[in-house]
């Protein structure tokens, strides 16, 4: 699954253990989104570098109904699926970068990079 | 089916989570600690993921609602040993666990329990059986 290819990535470029544990957490949150909302995708892995830093770069896609109304979704507690609301927000919080494009009826694609 | 064993120790449960937690395995280990706890009529969970590497919203939201639902049952449950780097991510994910007891290893988790619910001890192994 998703989380033991980042685990993997994460500890090659030998980011600390609170670092690996945010990355793979917020994959894990990304993931399931994909999965339960965008029935189904993929991510792609790689990694990113600028000219005095490395980082794991994590983008997942997938062609599901979309999000109407971004700022909404990013914001704590607001959930459609049932759950807690804390997936975009939350996995926002735990990495550096982070962007989200989406249109309706197209789909979604997340891009989040954590920095070492 | 792949299941999480449930150890039953006097009037207390024993869980240790050691696989990676997919979403399915959580759900039955939900609906299996409901059913021991209302069979054996136990007045205490005590969960251990120390071994568990992330805990995201989803098994967070198992954690407390299993915390709850042994609540309405009846019993207490404790989550023990969480890695300190697992308390960082999931504060920031922003989930406290609120509602869940929480102590640092399963000794003293124990103790909390004893204390909680002042159950008996089990005298002998023999009293230590698994589900």
């Amino acid at each position: 699954m998703a989380r033991q290819r980042v685990r993997q990535w994460a500890l090659e470029l030998r980011f600390t253990l609170v670092d690996q544990t945010k990355l793979v957490t917020a994959a894990s949150e990304l993931a399931r989104n994909t999965l339960d909302h965008g029935k189904g995708g993929q991510m792609v892995m790689d990694v990113v570098e600028d000219s005095v830093k490395t980082g794991l770069r994590l983008a997942f896609e997938d062609d599901g109904p979309g999000i109407p109304d971004i700022s909404n979704a990013l914001r704590d507690g607001f959930t459609t699926g049932g759950g807690m609301g804390l997936g975009l927000g939350g996995s926002k919080r735990l990495v550096n970068d982070f962007d989200i494009q989406s249109e309706v009826g197209k789909g979604t694609r997340v891009t989040v990079v954590r920095w070492k | 089916m792949e299941r999480i064993p449930i150890l039953r120790m006097g009037n207390f449960l024993l869980v240790t989570i050691q696989v990676d937690m997919h979403d399915r395995l959580a759900l039955q280990l939900q609906d299996d600690l409901t059913q021991r706890i209302a069979e054996w009529g136990s007045t205490g969970v005590l969960i251990d993921i120390s071994t568990l590497e992330i805990v995201d919203s989803f098994i967070g939201r198992m954690l407390a609602n299993i915390a709850a639902m042994a609540r309405v049952l009846d019993a207490e449950t404790v989550v023990v040993g969480m890695q300190p780097a697992v308390a960082i991510t999931l504060v920031e994910l922003g989930m406290s666990l609120t509602g869940v007891r929480t102590a640092l290893n399963v000794e003293s988790g124990m103790e909390l329990l004893y204390e909680l619910r002042g159950a008996f001890r089990p005298e002998s192994e023999d009293e230590i059986s698994q589900a």
